[in-house]
């Protein structure tokens, strides 16, 4: 073979088209007829719905028809459960799914009332303006903890609570732990809401063709496989009569894996009714409350450690936020649980969660997808017990790793892939070796005094993490050798970003001996291939990349074969490389795939009993659980103690996600998974009223970081490769994003001291008003560092 | 009531008649057929509708298309000639410097208007010059380096 | 997010365009820059049905030197205002004021004029043009007005411009000689609206004392709110860390802001102590104390 690509930082096949504008986003698309759609929304969180009158609106040029829930009529019909719980003794789970158009009653602002179709979007938004809904506003569940208060009202009034689950696991027994510990933390931690906030908002084009009687659904989907699958079930037609579109999509990130929003549902259903295509792109605005939303936990949480630091036993008790449904079932707050293990040996672990139903969006899987909550308590309280045992905070941690040789480790607890948590291989102290060097722990203290007899105000911050990636169910694809000598390879995932046409072809490549820019991946058409599950908990790489893999291998086999009737001679005695076929010796002796494919696909003869024709294999992947990935984030913070701003001075990832494919996508993922978790840290937070109101619901006021609140960051990586598939893949995709919150926490109380005044940060999202709201007054910060100073 | 509008696109001059509310993003997108200029936010801070309007970045989602009567436009279809990247392009591929996609028209026209007028930038200058363009997939630090990348190239 | 049905009129002369906004008072609104009207009308919050375009009246962009004072044309762009000479050199206080002004593609369009009679509190220019002691000039069918900064400024987003009015020039002072001036925010992200931000100039008198302070602040109140009581008492005293805290003190005392959802009320007097007294001693520095 010559030299791999796979492990290379090749450049990406897909720029040339996105860099000149000749990429097709949901957006770009144009149909002869088409119509266009604006939603009604609700501007209460919680509200009974009297009356709608259209009549204004439908009288409107322009406007072709206007939809609510009673026209729907048997169509209407709340959301599948996507995930159903996992199989975990005592649980409770009380299944509510959205609806595609409030009958009525609206639980959460910017729920869909009624839909108008029209002949363009200007015209639909004039309608939506006319449109009267007689509201009777009811007070809004809002605060956690007022959701468990009967008092406060119900969301969904039949259930008489707002609990959507009750979850208890246990792992050994935290009271034993309890009583044999030296050292006990108790603490309440928050995480507060945000928004994954892609570029690209949503949007949707269905278009019924009825002489082909087939239904074309283009969709900003990251799982087009069962969106095609859902939606032919619930229009009546054949998995086959509908063909779903996931094209180029402008970031995902999680709530594009959500489904099946309202309006999925509602445009094919009204593009057949009215026989035209109907585009809806979803605006800035709406996506503030029709994409879902994440985070938002409450932990009661207790730590019991020996004299020397090590953990005996955790337990925790946590409020979820789920919003107003909970169709994606427990992958949050079970992520959350599980992952706040981390990568240490913790005997005892008692875990118990709530969660609530309130009048705000849903919640569903955000980058991360609850794994930052549970990093963000583990790693809080180590910090916290670091300064009671007073033990150096990268110490206790070391201490507490679960050794290179105790893998598989079993946590005995139940993930959200139902499997028991298991992680399959690590070796977390060299990453943290790597990272202490990288950030210069060691002379830092000499460094932050230095600089602070300057005035200036440096604090550090590093921690660990474990990440739960690569879960099945399973991915497939199809490899196939064109006439032309072009590799085409087609999978049911979809790719938002994170460079599969790419880093499939790299693994092809290796395999059939084509160069990776002859290799076309198509990804997200469920006419090119017809199982999948989608692009989600970091598993594209790692299942769909493994199923690549898979089908490659099985089409060298088929070139080997077919070359070595061809040539007459022995498979061993042939090389596959730049894109032809040689004999290994015999110059001249060489044939390129092309006409090896016309070989296999003969036009003439029969394709002999038990072959196929073609050089084209078909292949599944789904790992047995998922594979752990692992690092430590470091960074080196300047705080202002006058006004609270805070500016990253360093940062440092170190990450091990087993066998890399290609370089240089994986740091363009930590890249922006990182700068995800500095937005989520210090940026990013849904600011809701009393009234369960939205007050920031705008780019001005949800503030993404910028190029200038991201550092430039250093990125190292040990390579500690999966037993559990082929090519020792770990997922990377939201790693970057997942330590941010505690890493900033702990180095922002270190420059300000904050500990030594007896504060802590224990929530997220800061800034620099919250700052100044916990440390009291800033004038008492700068007071009590000049004293230490002296 | 419309409006005849003469505006010059990547080179071709084009007349329409448009309505008098009609955002110049829409225009370009959809009455043109450019959808390479991208819509993320239609309120001016996403900066993904950036284009050249007389060869200055401006937001698209924020002008008429009534208002371009008479002026020049380059969207990111203009940047390139015959399939051919402009370094700058060429430079986001080298350097990784874009994931989805989504944000790069608006990236490219901004920071093609910024090299003209700083050939030779600083890593400060460029962060600052990119802080009004948001990037929700790349962090920024492999713009940032092909930034800089083409105009080492550039000066050449 | 498209904004509702408007007619719209570019505006042929100057007369013409006055003659219609008389015709058609508060259901007109003049377009300048757009950068603040039409992400509103976007949002649909406003729904103006005239929109007459002004950008065509190119007359209304200049700065021009006339005599002590600057005045500019109020079609000026940010643009065209960062990159002039006299701007620079005699209004450094504006100069610093402009990159703090949202960013490039925003400054390539966004007018001084329609900055100001879009009186958004927490904007830069209201407080630098308040600090400065700037006077608004306006023209109507009728004639034309002189408005003081602090006159013109009425309440949040409300102006003393009347439904037929235009703001056509803003005349800013140059200080005199042994003057200093300083702009310094605080915002979220670099380009957005600070959450506090302040505008001050000082003179110095021959022996170094404070001959004139002036302090204006954006984000602190219903507009551009002023110190008087502050700079007042720093008269006759020499700056420094002790008289520039105890003018930080009476300033948090003067302003009202109101908070939001970036910065607690709290936070925002904080920030304007913390501001103002670095402002006043870099002002002092920069006046030759």
């Amino acid at each position: 073979m010559s030299i791999r690509s796979f492990g290379q930082p090749i450049k990406r096949n897909e720029d040339g088209r996105l860099l000149q504008g000749k990429a097709l986003f949901v957006d770009d698309v144009e149909l002869p007829r088409m119509l266009h759609a604006a939603f009604v929304r609700s501007p209460y969180a919680h509200a009974r719905i009297r009356g709608i009158d259209t009549q204004a609106a439908k009288k409107r040029p322009g406007v072709v028809a206007i939809y609510t829930a009673t026209d729907l009529g048997a169509y209407w019909r709340p959301g599948f459960l996507l995930v159903p719980p996992p199989p975990i003794a005592g649980i409770t789970f009380n299944e509510r799914t959205q609806v595609p158009l409030v009958k009525d009653k609206v639980r959460h602002a910017g729920e869909p009332v009624a839909v108008v179709i029209a002949e363009d979007r200007y015209i639909a938004e004039d309608a939506v303006a006319e449109v009267v809904v007689d509201y009777e506003e009811l007070p809004a569940v809002v605060d956690l903890e007022q959701a468990r208060d009967a008092r406060s009202g119900f969301v969904h009034d039949d259930l008489k609570t707002n609990v959507a689950a009750h979850v208890r696991q246990i792992k050994g027994d935290y009271a034993k732990a309890v009583a044999g510990a030296a050292c006990v933390i108790k603490r309440r931690f928050l995480y507060d809401r945000g928004s994954s906030l892609p570029i690209e908002t949503r949007g949707v084009v269905a278009h019924w063709d009825a002489k082909a009687d087939r239904m074309t659904i283009w969709d900003t989907t990251q799982a087009p496989v069962f969106l095609r699958n859902g939606l032919a079930a619930m229009l009546g037609l054949s998995e086959r009569q509908v063909r779903v579109i996931a094209p180029f999509i402008g970031g995902g990130f999680g709530p594009k894996i959500m489904m099946f929003y309202p309006e999925e549902v509602i445009l094919p259903w009204a593009a057949r009714k009215l026989a035209r295509p109907i585009k809806w792109i979803e605006d800035r605005f709406e996506h503030f409350f029709a994409t879902t939303h994440e985070r938002g936990q409450l932990h009661d949480a207790e730590i019991a450690l020996t004299t020397d630091g090590r953990i005996l036993g955790v337990k925790d008790v946590f409020l979820h936020d789920t919003g107003a449904y909970d169709p994606y079932g427990l992958t949050v707050p079970i992520n959350s649980q599980c992952t706040l293990l981390g990568p240490y040996h913790i005997p005892n672990y008692d875990s118990t969660f709530t969660a609530l139903f309130t009048n705000k969006p849903i919640v569903t899987p955000y980058r991360g997808a609850g794994r930052q909550h549970g990093v963000f308590v583990i790693e809080r309280l180590l910090d916290i017990a670091a300064r009671e045992l007073k033990l150096d905070r990268a110490e206790i941690r070391r201490r507490n790793f679960i050794p290179p040789d105790d893998f598989p480790y079993n946590n005995q607890i139940i993930y959200q892939d139902f499997t028991a948590l298991t992680y399959d291989s690590g070796n977390y102290g060299p990453i943290l070796d790597k990272a202490l060097k990288a950030i210069g722990y060691a002379g830092f203290r000499d460094e932050q005094a230095r600089q602070r007899a300057k005035g200036k105000h440096l604090g550090l911050g590093i921690v660990a993490y474990v990440e739960g990636t690569g879960i099945g169910p399973y991915e497939g694809a199809k490899v196939q050798v064109q006439a032309s000598g072009k590799v085409s390879v087609a999978t049911g995932i979809g790719t938002q970003g994170q460079g599969h046409y790419t880093s499939f072809a790299q693994i092809v490549a290796d395999q059939v001996g084509a160069k990776v820019t002859d290799i076309e991946v198509v990804t997200g058409d469920t006419d090119q291939f017809y199982w999948g599950a989608g692009t989600f908990a970091s598993r594209g790489a790692v299942v769909a990349g493994n199923a690549v893999n898979e089908a490659a291998k099985v089409v060298r086999q088929k070139i080997l074969r077919t070359a070595a009737e061809h040539f007459e001679c022995a498979e061993a005695d042939l090389v596959i490389e730049d894109g032809k076929v040689t004999v290994n010796g015999v110059p001249g002796k060489s044939v390129a795939l092309g006409v090896l494919a016309n070989v296999a696909n003969p036009m003439r003869g029969a394709v002999k009993p038990g072959t196929e024709p073609g050089l084209e294999a078909t292949s599944y992947f789904g790992p047995e659980m998922g594979a752990t990935a692992a690092g430590v984030h470091a960074m080196i913070v300047e705080v202002d103690p006058e006004t609270l701003m805070v500016e990253i001075k360093d940062y440092v990832v170190v990450h091990d996600c087993g066998t890399v494919i290609n370089p240089l996508i994986l740091a363009g993922q930590i890249h922006g998974g990182v700068a995800q978790g500095i937005g989520n840290a210090f940026y990013e937070q849904l600011v809701f009223d009393g009234q369960g109101q939205l007050r920031n619901a705008s780019l001005a006021d949800y503030l993404i970081p910028t190029a200038l609140d991201v550092p430039r960051m250093t990125l190292d990586h040990t390579v500690t490769p999966s037993p559990l598939n082929p090519l020792g893949i770990k997922g990377a995709g939201e790693a970057g994003a997942i330590p941010v919150g505690p890493l900033f926490a702990q180095a922002v109380e270190d420059a300000l001291g904050l500990p030594d005044k007896g504060i802590e940060l224990n929530e997220i999202p800061l800034s620099p008003s919250r700052l100044w709201e916990l440390a009291g007054s800033a004038d008492n910060i700068t007071a009590s560092q000049q004293a230490r100073v002296r | 009531m419309s409006h005849k509008v003469s505006v010059t696109v990547n080179g071709t001059t084009h007349e329409r008649q448009v309505e008098a509310r009609l955002l110049l993003s829409d225009f370009l997108r959809h009455d043109l057929g450019l959808t390479g200029t991208h819509v993320g936010c239609e309120h001016g801070v996403c900066g993904a509708c950036t284009i050249l309007l007389d060869g200055l970045p401006v937001r698209s989602c924020l002008m008429l298309a009534a208002q371009t009567n008479g002026r020049a436009v380059t969207t990111i279809e203009g940047l390139s000639t015959d399939g051919k990247l402009s370094p700058l392009q060429e430079a986001f591929r080298d350097t990784h410097a874009l994931q989805c996609g989504y944000c790069t028209p608006g990236m490219l026209t901004t920071m093609t208007a910024f090299l003209a007028e700083t050939p030779n930038p600083s890593e400060d200058e460029i962060r600052e010059a990119l802080s009004g363009n948001l990037c929700r997939c790349t962090g920024y630090q492999n713009i940032v380096d092909a930034v800089k990348l083409a105009s080492q190239r550039m000066a050449r | 997010m498209k904004p509702a049905p408007f007619r719209y009129v570019p505006a042929a002369s100057l007369e013409e365009a006055l003659a219609l906004k008389a015709e058609h008072g508060d259901e007109a609104k003049f377009l300048a820059g757009g950068q603040s009207l039409i992400p509103a009308m976007n949002f649909r919050m406003a729904q103006p049905a005239i929109l007459i375009d002004i950008n065509p009246l190119t007359a209304l962009s200049y700065v021009r030197q006339d005599g002590n004072a600057i005045r500019v044309g109020a079609l000026t762009r940010y643009r065209t205002l960062q990159r002039d000479a006299a701007i620079a050199g005699k209004l450094p206080l504006m100069a610093e004021a402009l990159p703090e002004v949202a960013h490039p593609a925003i400054r390539n369009r966004g007018t001084l004029g329609g900055n100001l009679s879009h009186a958004d509190p927490a904007s830069e220019l209201p407080a630098v043009v308040s600090a400065l002691g700037g006077t608004l000039h306006t023209r109507s069918k009728k004639g034309t007005r002189r408005i003081a900064a602090q006159d013109f400024f009425t309440a949040a987003l409300t102006t003393a411009l009347t439904a037929d009015e235009l703001l056509t020039e803003i005349e800013l002072p140059v200080l005199p000689p042994r003057s200093g001036t300083s702009f310094l925010e605080v915002a979220r992200r670099r380009g957005d609206y600070a959450m506090m931000g302040v505008a001050c100039a000082v003179t110095l008198n021959a022996s170094g004392a404070c001959a004139e302070a002036r302090l204006a602040y954006c984000n602190a109140g219903e507009t551009a709110m002023l110190a008087p009581k502050a700079a007042a008492a720093l008269k006759g005293q020499r700056i420094d860390d002790k008289t520039a805290r105890a003018a930080a003190e009476r300033a948090k005392a003067e302003i009202n802001p109101f908070g939001n959802v970036h910065a607690s009320a709290d936070y925002q007097r904080h920030l304007a102590g913390v501001l103002t007294r670095r402002a006043l001693l870099v002002a002092a520095e920069r006046a030759g104390a």
